[in-house]
Order: structure tokens, then C-alpha cells, then sequence
């Protein structure tokens, strides 16, 4: 992990308690749930998709934050409650507003895939 | 469709399918831009429009009809005389402009992805509760548990609403242009409730996370509720979103109170009985 993933991961005030000291890492969200979207740093794949939901925001991925599993930048896929790793060839810019634009233009791309793994469960599962 | 380049994905160490205990390893790849809806679901043309007449009809006739026309690529249905209803406009996992032409009854546009409903009326019970995207916007007012565990999207009521509005919110953006009752936000954990009234007793009690916007009075703060600080960047968010929907606060958005979970009650089951005491 490089020295600015850390600060990402760690956060500014370091790990609080012992039970994240002994585990090298913070215990829940790792970054600002809270932290509501800025609309200039959005991607033109969002403004695209957006377009096309016939929505004049993000709608719901202003609840989409790019996160870290097992120190990997990651988004978490709410449609399979698991995390998507963002790949190693992205590289990531050093705020999180346009970390979290990134989070959600990839996310929407595996969501909106042939290969993800919702397709399975709908061949499967569903009833009309 | 887009074609997965399956030499380029191992190209950026993105593997094929591999189970290893939890973890469920997929690939996929980033060029898959032209997709912007669900794999399998409806195409649709919003200019195709169609009108179901609903007065004599069931709450599942009238749901298998707008499920019918969303699969022959209408996009833009409007419903008349919904007569109240309960349970209408439910489950639509798909791109779609909705119209209610009057009142709905209980759980009315409740498990929806993506659709944009505009209902010209007033709603009964647990509206769009587990709403995961797009907008609902209720021009009359709105019964109790509005957008129970609602976990995306924009639900929008340009009047008032009952109590325990957003109970076990996990995400998306509840506005209310009215009032709002007793217990609003209990227990949520994520999200935004933009109220421009005033809000009942015990506001956002027990909330783990999220933020609650207040422009009118609060009667009384739940447990574990706190004022929060208003940053520019809320305030432009909060001008932005209220301006989408042509709603007003009272006394304008730069005077409206924030409150944000106090995090006293993370991790609840490791305090001592005579800490609990203290939190509570």
C-alpha cells in the first residue's frame, strides 16, 4: 500500500482504539458516509447515464462511495452485498470527491453487465 | 450488447470465476460503457405513452398491465382512477415515467429501481418503502412510515407526512415540503431527510448514521441525535435539490438546522450497564 492509499485507509487522526491498533485498521466505514456529492467533478459516463434515467442528479449513487477492502480501493455493490476492487490500472486522484465519481461510474458498469452475477440469480429466481 | 475482451481484462488482472470461501471472484470489463439499464431488462421509448384506466380493475391487474406495456417498450404510462389503492406501481426494477392520477392507498410504489413516479395526489402507509432508485414525487400529503428502509432514490412529498418517516433509512433523499411526525429517521443509518417544516418529537431517535436537514422547529431531539454543522457544500446540495423540485423552505436554506447521529450508541453491547445509563 502506497503512503497516499494510507492516508485514505488509515485517516487523518490514525487508528483510535486498541482493537484497531492491533488489527491495523479502522473499525467500520473508512470514509465520510455523509459526504454529499459534488456535481463538478462528475464523469461524462455519469452525465450519460443520468441522461438516460431521465434523472437531473445522481439519484441514487449520491450514496456511493469509493471504499477500501483489505487495503484495495473498492465499491461496495449493494445488489450482491459484496465489494467490486477497482482495478489496479485506474489511476486514483487524491480527494475523495473524484475517487467517489470514479467509484460510481465503475460500479454502474459491473451492475449494468452481461457478467454480473445478479443475471445468474435472475435466470434462476425469477417469477415473471 | 458490448463483448467482453477477455484478453484485456486478464491484461488488467481481472480473473475468470474462482470460488475461495466467501470471496466470489468475477470478471468484467470496464469498456462495457454502452450499457446504462439492467442486463434483461425492458427497453424502453419514454415517447411511447399509454394510459390504463383502472377503475374497475384489481391492484395485481393493474400491476401485471403496466408490467405488459413496459415489455411491448412503453415508457411513459400514466393511470387513472387508482381509487385508492393499496399495493400499486410495486416492484418496477426498470426505466419508466409513471403517472398516478390521483390518490394511491398503503405501500404504493414500494421495491422500485429506476422508474420516475409522479403521484397527484396523496399517498396512504409506508410509501416507496425500500425504494432503491429513481424519483417519487406525492403532490398531496402522506400517510406514516414514508420511505420505511428506503435505500435510494429522491421520494419527494410537497406536503406533509405522518410519523416514523424513513424508520430504518439506509440511503437516498427523503424531502418533505410539510411537516413531519413523531420519530422521523428512527433508527436510520444512512441518507439524507430534507424536512422544510417542522419535525415532530423525538427526531432521528436511535440513528447510527445519516443527516437529517430541519427548516421549521423540532419539537424534541431523539436519543443519540445531535445539531451537525452545515458546511457550504450542504448548503449548495440542499439549494441544488430543493430548486429540482421546485420546493421552498420557510426561512431559506441556509438557516435550516442540521443534525447528525451522535455515534454514542456504535458499538451499544460493549458498554457497561452504568455507561448505557449515560447514552440513554
Amino acid at each position: 500500500m502506497s503512503k497516499d492509499e494510507q492516508a485514505f485507509v488509515v485517516g487523518d487522526k490514525g487508528l483510535d482504539t486498541d482493537r484497531e491498533e492491533e488489527i491495523g485498521q479502522h473499525i467500520g466505514y473508512r470514509y465520510d458516509v455523509n459526504l454529499v456529492p459534488d456535481l463538478k467533478y462528475i464523469t461524462p459516463f455519469l452525465q450519460k447515464y443520468i441522461d438516460k434515467m431521465g434523472w437531473k442528479d445522481l439519484n441514487w449513487l449520491e450514496d456511493v462511495h469509493m471504499g477500501y477492502e483489505e487495503d484495495k480501493a473498492a465499491v461496495f455493490d449493494r445488489n450482491v452485498n459484496g465489494w467490486v476492487t477497482i482495478p489496479d490500472s485506474i489511476k486514483l486522484p487524491d480527494n475523495q470527491q473524484e475517487r467517489d465519481m470514479i467509484a460510481r461510474e465503475l460500479l454502474i458498469k459491473f451492475q449494468m453487465s452481461e457478467n454480473h452475477p445478479m443475471v445468474d440469480l435472475n435466470n434462476a429466481y425469477r417469477k415473471f | 450488447m458490448a463483448k467482453l475482451k477477455q484478453d484485456k481484462s486478464h491484461e488488467m488482472g481481472l480473473h475468470q470465476e474462482q470460488l475461495k470461501g466467501k470471496t466470489q471472484q468475477r470478471f468484467f470489463s470496464i469498456d462495457e460503457s454502452e450499457n446504462l439499464t439492467y442486463f434483461q431488462s425492458n427497453e424502453v421509448d419514454t415517447s411511447k405513452t399509454a394510459t390504463i384506466d383502472a377503475l374497475d380493475m384489481t391492484p395485481r391487474e393493474i400491476n401485471r398491465e403496466i408490467r405488459a406495456l413496459m415489455e411491448k417498450g412503453v415508457g411513459d404510462i400514466t393511470v387513472d382512477n387508482p381509487m385508492s389503492r393499496h399495493g400499486v406501481g410495486v416492484g418496477i426494477l426498470n426505466r419508466l415515467n409513471l403517472t398516478f392520477s390521483d390518490s394511491l392507498g398503503y405501500f404504493g410504489c414500494g421495491l422500485i429501481d429506476g422508474p420516475n413516479v409522479h403521484i397527484k395526489g396523496r399517498v396512504g402507509w409506508s410509501c416507496a418503502e425500500n425504494m432503491m432508485a429513481g424519483t417519487v414525487v406525492i403532490d398531496g400529503n402522506a400517510g406514516s412510515t414514508f420511505g420505511a428502509a428506503i435505500r435510494g432514490g429522491d421520494l419527494v412529498c410537497r406536503g406533509s407526512v405522518g410519523a416514523r418517516t424513513g424508520i430504518d433509512q439506509k440511503g437516498g433523499t427523503i424531502i418533505v415540503g410539510g411537516k413531519t411526525g413523531a420519530f422521523s429517521g428512527f433508527m436510520m443509518q444512512r441518507g439524507r431527510m430534507i424536512i422544510c417544516g417542522d419535525a415532530g418529537m423525538n427526531l432521528g431517535d436511535s440513528m447510527y448514521d445519516g443527516t437529517i436537514y430541519v427548516g421549521g422547529e423540532v419539537e424534541e431531539l431523539g436519543v443519540d441525535c445531535v445539531p451537525g454543522e452545515m458546511s457550504e457544500l450542504d448548503v449548495r446540495y440542499l439549494s441544488s435539490k430543493l430548486d429540482m423540485y421546485g420546493i421552498k423552505t420557510p426561512n431559506g436554506v441556509e438557516k435550516m438546522n442540521k443534525y447528525v447521529s451522535g455515534k454514542q450508541l456504535w458499538n451499544y453491547d460493549n458498554l457497561e450497564p452504568s455507561e448505557k445509563k449515560l447514552v440513554l
